[in-house]
């Protein structure tokens, strides 16, 4: 524990570069969750039978198999398809995929606690349901699911840790690198588990300052009634 | 009279093994105050909502200005920015302050300028009465505000007809009458209005004519002071019969 201030002065700029990478994968895996997540949950709850199973199966797969799993699937196995693919760009489509599934369920929990009245409401004024989905539920849900949602991006920075085994070099690699040009495994991973702490930390403020600017008045109670 | 604004025909709405209404026919003439009433679970919030197709029937036709509306090559979104709609239960957009829930059918499903829907949005609030309440959210409003905020964004649309379902059903008892005032101006103001209540001095004093509707069809139908006074059916004087002795009492107890 106490070669952890030493090993962050000394290893600084390949510890930054690592959180660096970290954090991208965790954002761009976020974005590309949040997206596919809203899709899926939309799909789930307005679509037809086809947007319905296609939403459901996305979902049992990408939360029913470990990451790592889907992680080497990507990176090793499509090539025998005929796709290959950049350790950056497999990492990023994993945890992407991977995160979605997740989003789909934080996001399809917070669109049926609006229920049915607003969307009546919206097709009422003549909007069509595309519309209405889009000016009234979306911007409802997406307030409604943070406080769960927000289990995600820390989740997810986590997760990102596995892209190692593909030599994506973020801090779990650099990690990796100190343990063994030191020979001081304790020292090295302390010292990235200090780091992923902090990061979460900065993560959950973040969070919580988001949560409480979108927040409208007399809303949040709705969301706890329902 | 001219021909109906809002026309019924024949319509039957049946829920699985229910049947909601069977074979109910109504004209609606432009200015008309129409009141519906009748006792619980008879279909009437149902017919409401058929008529702006917001729920589907069986089987029947409506029409709206003389065009079928129920024909498969109707455009629904279109039809339903003709028909203004008022929920039990306000149904506002929690999201939106109660000017944007004014003023978001003007620009985006009429594609209004900024400035001019602006100003019809503020006109509306303030027709009911609401003007000094534009930025609150509807997690700020009482019930009596947050129906006539429900008000203003359906007359926005200038809509040739208001469809009104239990507007005051959930409401205190003193909230209710600043929304029966909203609604009685409209109503000498010529609007076009088919209103589910049990409101009875609403129907008795506002209405050009009542519906009694009952187990899914339409009972007897005239003119307020036939209904009550000279009821035609044994049905329609028991059920006038009870709710004036409920409303009265209720009336004596406040």
């Amino acid at each position: 524990m106490s070669d952890v201030p030493e090993f962050l002065i000394r290893f600084w700029p390949i510890l930054l570069q690592g959180a660096g990478v970290t954090l991208l994968l965790t954002v761009q895996g976020l974005a590309a969750g949040l997206v596919l997540g809203m899709i899926t949950a939309l799909g789930r709850v307005y679509g037809g039978k086809t947007w319905r199973g296609l939403a459901i199966g996305y979902v049992e797969l990408f939360r029913g198999t470990p990451l790592l799993v889907q992680l080497f699937l990507i990176y090793y196995g499509l090539p025998g398809l005929g796709i290959t693919l950049s350790r950056e760009w497999s990492a990023f489509l994993a945890l992407g995929l991977n995160s979605g599934a997740y989003q789909a369920e934080y996001l399809r929990g917070s669109i049926l606690a609006i229920g049915n009245g607003q969307m009546m409401a919206g097709r009422a004024i003549g909007m069509s349901k595309w519309q209405t989905i889009r000016e009234i539920i979306v911007p409802q849900a997406l307030r409604l699911a943070i406080p769960a949602w927000a289990n995600e991006p820390v989740s997810l920075l986590k997760s990102t840790a596995v892209v190692f085994l593909i030599a994506v070099p973020e801090l779990m690699a650099q990690g990796k690198i100190i343990a063994a040009r030191t020979y001081n495994p304790i020292g090295a991973y302390m010292s990235v588990a200090v780091i992923y702490m902090f990061m979460v930390f900065v993560l959950d403020y973040g969070l919580k300052f988001l949560e409480r600017y979108v927040r409208i008045p007399g809303f949040e109670m709705e969301a706890r009634k329902a | 009279m001219d021909s109906p604004i809002l026309q019924a025909k024949n319509l039957t709405k049946i829920y699985g093994q229910n049947v909601i209404f069977q074979d109910i026919s109504l004209d609606v003439y432009r200015g008309e105050t129409i009141v519906i009433i009748g006792p619980s679970g008879t279909g009437k919030s149902t017919l409401l909502r058929c008529m702006n197709l917001l729920t589907p029937i069986d089987s029947g036709k409506i029409f709206l200005n003389g065009k079928e509306i129920t024909a498969r090559d109707a455009n629904e979104d279109k039809v339903r920015q003709q028909i203004g709609m008022v929920f039990q239960n306000f149904l506002l957009f929690n999201h939106l302050t109660a000017f944007d829930n004014v003023m978001i059918g003007l620009s985006k499903v009429k594609k209004m300028p900024k400035a001019q829907a602006r100003e019809k949005a503020l006109y509306e609030l303030n027709r009911v009465g609401l003007s000094d309440r534009a930025d609150h959210y509807p997690g700020q409003l009482s019930g009596g505000q947050l129906q006539r905020v429900g008000i203003a964004r359906a007359l926005a649309m200038d809509p040739s007809v208001m469809l009104f379902d239990e507007p005051t059903s959930a409401l205190d008892p003193e909230l209710i009458g600043e929304v029966l005032g909203v609604m009685e101006t409209l109503s000498r103001e010529h609007m076009t209005m088919l209103v589910v209540t049990h409101e009875m001095g609403f129907a008795r004093e506002v209405a050009n004519r009542i519906v009694f509707m009952e187990k899914g069809s339409i009972v007897e139908q005239g003119a307020p002071d036939d209904l009550f006074y000279r009821p035609q059916h044994e049905r329609t004087r028991e059920f006038l019969w009870k709710i004036t002795e409920l409303y009265g009492k209720k009336e004596e107890k406040s």
